[in-house]
Formats: structure tokens, C-alpha cells, sequence
């Protein structure tokens, strides 16, 4: 069934997409001018306004919320004041949710790639024909080379069921960029220390913290919307900050000390302050002494890591390391030195996590108010279904004895494994892909698109004709999460907690809820057994009186609150059995020495940008999340295209001027696609220049962010793996300007 | 008859992060078209590297005692509503001749589709339910405050008590209600 391609060609889905009927029109009301200032008000007498619960998507922060209709259309999205995640208050992409819905680039018919006349592309068609295609083509690579040649890549609470799909195939092969490009070796670095996460939303108690630490942790700027609200709190009661960063982040701006660091050698930077508060003896002996092991080895290893080796590495000052050390230890145990969130930058990540993990063992951090608290699950029983058949092998055995610390599926790995296959006869032949643009989100771009070349079969699972979709042999493109139910989401917190979401808006165009085509899907490919309900009311409302609850309640209050299992801190005098092989929290790493690593972490000096280059960094801007939401017609109306920060001293050099477009080239000779607006600002140092990660969209029919700003992932060349967890360092990278672009012509 | 009210905004720099919710929460609640705006951020940057300073400011309609787009508009569009302080336009009575949009030194007026005026409203309809306005309501660093200037217990009174604050442009003498914690 199904013609097979030797080689996929990108196909920009501008060419299949057919005129199609305007199913949601404008999408608001016109005022229509009356004889009284009321028409200057939204709200008129007799308007039926009507709320339903939800749990936002636009990123994974995951706050509860309300979206509103006003007569039967879509208007807006407020926060839920119940809910722990937000407090009532979304953020600027959670409040832009709407535009997510009212998007007129979705995709909205299921395609299917063919030949015409020599040329590859999508023909629209109906679910049915989608889903027997998929079937069928399942069928063929599980009897061809087993059911565990099947990968799945997902991201977002929407993809549980096509993981459950994944399963019941037979297959374990299931990842998500969110670990090795991401949070993954702070995890590692936190597991290797405390024997747990921090998880997500993150454990930390930022409303109590009285000094706050962030190590290019740009907080404000990423709008990880619990904490941004705590760092608000905190800094209104007087929090006094610390920010490290090459740039001057926002955070930065609210902070008492900013550490204009040298890029790369933040490791130096957290040896010297272990080092000045061992040396000045400001860390919580009897803390230290009761739950930790390591003391003397660690206090061995930092002994030379005085601020004043630091100081040529880092470029800050040995008094600044001091005041700095001294202000953490002067409001500990209420001192938060901040884990981050993306952190896979050079390679040692885990190594630089550990220093932190080790940096809040010290200062008794870790189960104290002001630090990390403990997390409160609420207790939701999954529905039975049939058990999972075992694989015969997965790629996670392989991946483990190359990264032995990887606690998590590593994304990169299975793209490699893809195309270069760990065995003759372990083949990964099909990709389903959920939600994860994989073009953007896996470094090396090259490689991922030589990666799908090798495939029978890529499903694209998505709203958003993203760059994945114009390589997927299918697409199917499924309804917003305003437009569906989801799983429940029962994420950690402060308190045990639940939040429902529920289509606000019945689903537009020819789109599908994952619920609806996973269990069709099952049903064709002989599996439905293992979706024992009849659809997702029934499936929520099985789960959630086995909670204690019912959908019925949950459509009223969107968020529920269960009582507290214990409490949220280490009480004085407590013993604690931490998760370790030691049962201690792990200041020297027997673990780690046992597999050759460094037990106590050591600083790696990394190379340096060559002459007339500057280091890339990349973060993230409060109007979007990743390349996901850049063509949100609110958000984008906010921030329609990303900039190149660069120093003005830098921009003298190259005769650039502010405003101006050019395009970057990295040090492997990669060209960027499109030109990015510089932005002169004194806010960097003169060997970076910074972009905001998720522009330079290739993809036509995304007519808002086709071609807008310049996308960074593409010159992510080189990639420094982490040996311990597999993450892929990102910032190894150096760009110079095109010459086209530069006043000047050639460097000066 | 309650009291005359005189409604003013304070935003506290101090927290404000420039995350631009305030703008998107203004736009999905007034419903106001795209490529316009009711409210905007502006970024204020001082200093040479390493020792700067940042101030981000959400701004808007200053809803001025002394309005020059109240006095200068030609068909009384343009008026205080007595009881709330807030500056208000008709739109069945602005013809779109834009004299308003030239006087207001806050560049806070713009002409809709259809023709006539528009600007921040203080979401009155919303504080007439009791709640506060839409971008108050958004803001994740709570940074914005609204109230009654008229009430000494009020939390604006409070706060303008008790901070050192700003307003935009004073030279300009319109005496503006929008008032900025620095």
C-alpha cells in the first residue's frame, strides 16, 4: 500500500493547501458604532459570555485557566485562581493562547505525500485513507524488521495516547528533545547528588528565598510563568539576587550583583564560591555533617579553586567572588542557587549541575523554606489496559552503556541510531513524530534531515505546518488544546493538585482530537484493546472518580485540590534517607568515579571563538516558545522577528549598524538561511552576540514567520555531547557576519 | 450617589519585566484589531556595559486631569466621564479628524477600521463589575495597581505615600494618572 519514496523531498505545504472554507471567520466581533460611548466597551447588554476550563499548552509550564467565548465565539483566556501553576495569571503566551485557535495557517486536512508528474507533494484526504495509509505501512515495517524499529518522538501532555499506541505496537523506542537538548543534564546532576529532580514545574521555593542565584538562567525573559510570579514576591520582600550571565538579562536588571561572565567558564565561577565558603566556613555544618557524604574530598578537590584562580578564567573580580559567596551564606538556608531549566550548552553540563547541586547542599538548601521544597503528587490511578508487549531490544540499552547516566531516552541518539544503525539488523525504520519540530529542536540539522531518509514511514502529528511536516509522509493535523480534552494533568507542587482541560470550541476545519485518531488508529492496526473506553469523557471521568472526583465537578471547578500528603520542608532534626547508592546527599560521587568520571566536578577550560568570531548564545524571549508559537497571529503581532544582540564596540568593527539585516556564518562555513536585524546594545559582552531561539521558519505556509528573523539551530554545527547523560551542548558555536551585509565590506 | 472617583494606574519598574502581557491580556479583552494597540512596553536602557541599568515600563492612556485631546476635540467625542475620571471616547460622535491624536503627547490615540478613535479605557467596564483591568489582571509580576486616587486608603494612595514615583512627560502639564514606581 502506499508508493515509497527513495528520497523525500521537503515539500512547503503552500502548494497542497487548498483555498478551503473560512470556518472561523475574523475571528472578533465588530463594534458597531452606536450613539453612546458603550459601543467603546467589549461588553455589550444581552452578550452571552461563557467560560470553560483548560490547562494551557503554549508551552509546558501547563497553567490552569478559563477560556472565554463570547456569543459562541472565541475571546479570551484567563488564568484559574486555584491553580498553583499560574495563581490566576497566565503569561503572554497563555493570554495569546487564542491565537493558537484563530491561526488561518493551521493545517487542516490529514495529507498524504504522492508523485505528480515527477514532483513530490501532499495530497489532501480524508481520515479514513490517513489512517489505513498509517496501518498498513505499520504493518509492513513490524513484519519487515520488528515492531521495535518504531520511534516515537513526543512533546506536550496531548501525546500520551500515541505513547500508549507506541507501546502496545511493541515498542519502548519513545523520546523527547526536552531531555538531551535540554533539562537533561540537570536532572542527571541533581539525580547523581540528591538521588532526585527537581522536576517540573521546578521545586523551587523562590517566594521564600531571601538571595537568589541564576547561572545564564534568564528568568523573566523565559516566562516559566510559578516562578516568574515567586521572583516577583521574592523581590518585592527585599530577595536580593545574584545573575550570571554574558548578558544583561532582565533579570539582571533587577538583581544586586550581575557577573558579566566570560561564556564557558561558569564551572570556574561555582568552584570558587564552594571554595570561599568552605575556606570562610559559611556552609551549614550541621546540615553538612548530617545528611551529606564527601565533605573532606570535596574540600580536597576546590582547595585550589580560589576566586583568584578564577579570575583570569572567569574576568570577575576575587572580591566580587567573595561578596557574592558571603551574601549566599549570610541568608542561607534561604539562599536558592537556581538549577535553570535549558542547559546544554558545553558539553560538561551535568558536571556544572553538580557544582550547583553540591554549591545548595552547602549552603543546607535542598528541603529547607527559601530553597527546594518537597513535592506533593496528587494520587490519580491510571485506567487498566492489556500489558504492553516487550520489546526485544531498544535503543535505550545502547544509549546506556554509551552515557550511563542518561535517565531519560536521549532524542539525538535515536535520530543517529537511525541513520546509522547500531546493529546490521536493528533498524529504526519508522518515525512518529507528536508536537516536536524536530528540524528546529535536534542541533546538526543536517543530520535529522539525512536521518528521515532513511525512514519507510514519518507521521507528523501537529497543529502547525512546521519544517517536520514538509518531510513527513503523513500528516495529520490535529485540533488545538482548546479544542479537545487531554489527559489530566497531575503534575508536582506545593500542593496535591489536578487540572482538567476541555475543548472550549468544537474542533475546526478537518482536524481531530489525539483521543479520536489514536483509538481509530488502534482499531485499524488490530490494538484497540488497549484503549478500554469509549472516548475521553469516559476516560476522565473513569479516572477521576477513582480520585475522588468526577468530570462533572472538574467542568465546574477546572482545578482541584487534594489535602497535603506531608510537609513541604526537612523538619529540624529529621533524618532524611535521600535516594543515593549512599542514602546521602553525594558531595563526592562514588557513582561517577566508579565509571571513570570525575566524582567532584572540575573545570574544563573550552575553546575559545577564532579571530573576527563570536560565541552564539541563545535564549528565549517572553512572547514564545520555541519555534511553536512565531506564527501565533497575537504573539507574533508582539515579536515578529528575533535580533542579533551585538555589542557596539563589536558592530564598530564590522561598520554594522543598528536595525540593520545580516546574515551570520558559524565557524564549519555554514551560511544562515535568512538576515536577522541587529540590535546594538550595551546589554553583551564583546565575544558573544546573542538570538532569541525559534525564528527563520523555512516554511511557506506559515505566512506570519516564513523567513522572519533567522533561525540559530541551523548554525549548531558543532555539538559538544555530554559523556555522562548524552546531552547536546549547543553553545560550541561561533558566527561572524556575512560580509554582504557589513558596511565596512571585509573585517576591519 | 457614591463619590466621585479619580482612577489611576501604578506600575512598579521595579518588577515589571517587559514580558508584554499586558499588551496581548488589553487586546484578546477589548478586542482590539490587529496591528493596533492600546497599550505597549517600552524599554529604557542606561549606562555603559558592565554597569547599566534597565527599566521596563508598560504604557498607555494616562487618563490626564488635564486632557488636551478632551479640549481640542471639535465634536465633544473626546470626554471625561464625570464619575470615574476616565477618558472616554463616543465613537458615534468622532468623526476621525485626529486632532486628539496629534494633541496627546503619549501617542495613545489611533484610528480604528471603521473610522472613528480609540484608546485604553481603563477596562471601566470591568472596574464597574469590580475587577481590575484586563492587563492589571494579567500581569504575572502583579506590578500594575489600580484604584481610586479620591480614596486615601486605597492601595494607589497608599502606594504613591509611601514610593518614589514618576509620571511621563510632566512638563507637558496634562497631569496624567498613570503613574510609575521607580
Amino acid at each position: 500500500m502506499g508508493h515509497s519514496f527513495n528520497r523525500r523531498d521537503f515539500i512547503k505545504l503552500a502548494s497542497a493547501a487548498g483555498a478551503g472554507a473560512a470556518v472561523l471567520g475574523g475571528g472578533y466581533a465588530v463594534l458597531n458604532p452606536t450613539p453612546s460611548a458603550a459601543a467603546a466597551f467589549p461588553v455589550q447588554p444581552g452578550d452571552v459570555i461563557r467560560r470553560t476550563p483548560t490547562y494551557c499548552e503554549m508551552c509546558f509550564w501547563q497553567c490552569a485557566g478559563w477560556v472565554y467565548t463570547k456569543n459562541g465565539r472565541p475571546w479570551k483566556i484567563v488564568g484559574n485562581d486555584e491553580d498553583q501553576h499560574s495563581t490566576g495569571r497566565f503569561c503572554t503566551r497563555g493570554t495569546g493562547g487564542i491565537g493558537s485557535y484563530t491561526d488561518p495557517d493551521r493545517l487542516k486536512k490529514p495529507l498524504i505525500r504522492v508523485e505528480e508528474r515527477g514532483k513530490q507533494v501532499f495530497r489532501e484526504v480524508e481520515w479514513e485513507e490517513a489512517l489505513d495509509y498509517i496501518a498498513a505501512k505499520l504493518a509492513a515495517v513490524k513484519e519487515a524488521y520488528g515492531p521495535e524499529s518504531l520511534a516515537m518522538f513526543s512533546h506536550g501532555n496531548g501525546a500520551a495516547h500515541w505513547k500508549t499506541l507506541t507501546k502496545a505496537y511493541g515498542s519502548a523506542c519513545i523520546t523527547a528533545p526536552s531531555f538531551a537538548q535540554c533539562r537533561g543534564p540537570r536532572d542527571t546532576g541533581f539525580v547523581l547528588t540528591y538521588g532526585e529532580e527537581v522536576g517540573s514545574p521546578e521545586r523551587t521555593d523562590i517566594e521564600n528565598s531571601r538571595c537568589m542565584v541564576l547561572i545564564g538562567s534568564h528568568l523573566g525573559e523565559n516566562l516559566h510563568n510559578g516562578q516568574v510570579q515567586e521572583m516577583s514576591t521574592a523581590l518585592s520582600r527585599g530577595c536580593e539576587m545574584i545573575v550570571v550571565d554574558p548578558r544583561f538579562s532582565v533579570a539582571a536588571g533587577k538583581a544586586k550583583y550581575w557577573l558579566p561572565i566570560k561564556p564557558a567558564t561558569d564551572t570556574a565561577l561555582i568552584l570558587a564560591w564552594i571554595n570561599v565558603i568552605l575556606e570562610e566556613g559559611l556552609y551549614d555544618r550541621e546540615y553538612v555533617e548530617r545528611y551529606t557524604i564527601g565533605l573532606e574530598a570535596l574540600k580536597a578537590a576546590v582547595e585550589r579553586n580560589t576566586p583568584e584562580w578564577a579570575y583570569p578564567i572567569t574576568s570577575i573580580e576575587p572580591s566580587v567572588i567573595r561578596e557574592t559567596a558571603r551574601l549566599m551564606g549570610r541568608h542561607a538556608p534561604a539562599t536558592l542557587v537556581h538549577p535553570g531549566r535549558h542547559v546544554t550548552w558545553y558539553g560538561d553540563d551535568t558536571q556544572r549541575s553538580r557544582a550547583i547541586a553540591i554549591l545548595n547542599a552547602l549552603l543546607g538548601s535542598w528541603g529547607r523554606p527559601g530553597g527546594f521544597y518537597i513535592q506533593q503528587k496528587p494520587a490519580v490511578p491510571d485506567l487498566e489496559h492489556p500489558p504492553f508487549p516487550t520489546p526485544a531490544w531498544t535503543l535505550c540499552d545502547f544509549a546506556k552503556q554509551k552515557y550511563p547516566f542518561a535517565i531519560s531516552t536521549i532524542a539525538s541518539e535515536i535520530r543517529d541510531a537511525t541513520l546509522h544503525p547500531v546493529a546490521p539488523d536493528k533498524l529504526i525504520k519508522a518515525w512518529l513524530v507528536y508536537g516536536s519540530n524536530l528540524i528546529f529542536a535536534l542541533p546538526e540539522m543536517q543530520k535529522t534531515i539525512d536521518a528521515i531518509q532513511q525512514l519507510d514511514l514519518l507521521v507528523v502529528v501537529d497543529i502547525m505546518p512546521a519544517e517536520i511536516a514538509g518531510w513527513a509522509d503523513v500528516v495529520l493535523p490535529e485540533s488545538t488544546y482548546l479544542e479537545r480534552y487531554d489527559d489530566l494533568r497531575d503534575s508536582p507542587g506545593r500542593r496535591p493538585q489536578i487540572a482538567l482541560r476541555s475543548p472550549a470550541f468544537e474542533p475546526a476545519y478537518d482536524t481531530r482530537p489525539s483521543e479520536w485518531i489514536v483509538k481509530r488508529l488502534a482499531e485499524k492496526m488490530g490494538l484497540g484493546r488497549y484503549f478500554p473506553w469509549e472516548d475521553m469523557q469516559d476516560y476522565l471521568n473513569r479516572r477521576l472518580t477513582a480520585a475522588g472526583s468526577s468530570l462533572e465537578e472538574m467542568k465546574q471547578l477546572g482545578v482541584k485540590t487534594f489535602p497535603s500528603q506531608g510537609p513541604l520542608y526537612f523538619q529540624p532534626g529529621e533524618d532524611i534517607h535521600f535516594n543515593t547508592p549512599s542514602g546521602k546527599i553525594e558531595l563526592y560521587s562514588q557513582q561517577l568515579a566508579d565509571y571513570g568520571y570525575d566524582p567532584v566536578p572540575v573545570y574544563q577550560a573550552h575553546p575559545e571563538p577564532p579571530e573576527g568570531f563570536y560565541r552564539l548564545l541563545q535564549g528565549r524571549a517572553p512572547a514564545h516558545t520555541f519555534a511553536r508559537t512565531t506564527n501565533n497571529p497575537l504573539l507574533t503581532e508582539l515579536m515578529p522577528e528575533n535580533e542579533v544582540w551585538v555589542n557596539p564596540a563589536v558592530a564598530r568593527d564590522w561598520g554594522l549598524k543598528n536595525g540593520q539585516y545580516v546574515r551570520l556564518k558559524n565557524q564549519d562555513g555554514v551560511e544562515g538561511t535568512f538576515p536577522l536585524k541587529v540590535r546594538l546594545t550595551q546589554r553583551i559582552r564583546m565575544d558573544a552576540v546573542y538570538m532569541v531561539h525559534g525564528f527563520g521558519h523555512t516554511q511557506k505556509q506559515m505566512k506570519k514567520s516564513y523567513g522572519k528573523g533567522a533561525d540559530d539551530n541551523e548554525l549548531v554545527t558543532n555539538v559538544s555531547i555530554d559523556p555522562i547523560m548524552g546531552g547536546t551542548g549547543r553553545r560550541s558555536n561561533f558566527v561572524t557576519f556575512m560580509s554582504e551585509n557589513t558596511g565596512a565590506g571585509e573585517v576591519v | 450617589m457614591a463619590l466621585k472617583k479619580r482612577y489611576a494606574m501604578v506600575i512598579d519598574t521595579a518588577l515589571c519585566i517587559g514580558c508584554g502581557d499586558c499588551v496581548v491580556a488589553c487586546k484578546t479583552e477589548n478586542e482590539v484589531p490587529e496591528g493596533l494597540s492600546r497599550d505597549w512596553v517600552v524599554e529604557r536602557l542606561s549606562g555603559e556595559f558592565p554597569d547599566l541599568s534597565l527599566q521596563y515600563r508598560s504604557e498607555r492612556c494616562n487618563h490626564c486631569s488635564n486632557a488636551p485631546c478632551v479640549s481640542v476635540c471639535p465634536t465633544g467625542a473626546s470626554f471625561v466621564d464625570e464619575e470615574s475620571n476616565v477618558v472616554l471616547v463616543d465613537p458615534s460622535l468622532c468623526t476621525g479628524c485626529k486632532s486628539c491624536v496629534a494633541s496627546c503627547p503619549y501617542d495613545a490615540r489611533f484610528v480604528m477600521p471603521e473610522g472613528y478613535v480609540s484608546k485604553c479605557t481603563f477596562c471601566l467596564h470591568r472596574v464597574r463589575e469590580g475587577l481590575d483591568p484586563a492587563c492589571v489582571a494579567a500581569c504575572p509580576t502583579r506590578c500594575m495597581h489600580f484604584g481610586d486616587l479620591n480614596d486615601p486608603d486605597s492601595e494607589v494612595s497608599r502606594l504613591l505615600k509611601r514610593r518614589k514615583y514618576e509620571v511621563i512627560a510632566p512638563q507637558a502639564g496634562t497631569e496624567p494618572n498613570v503613574f510609575y514606581l521607580v
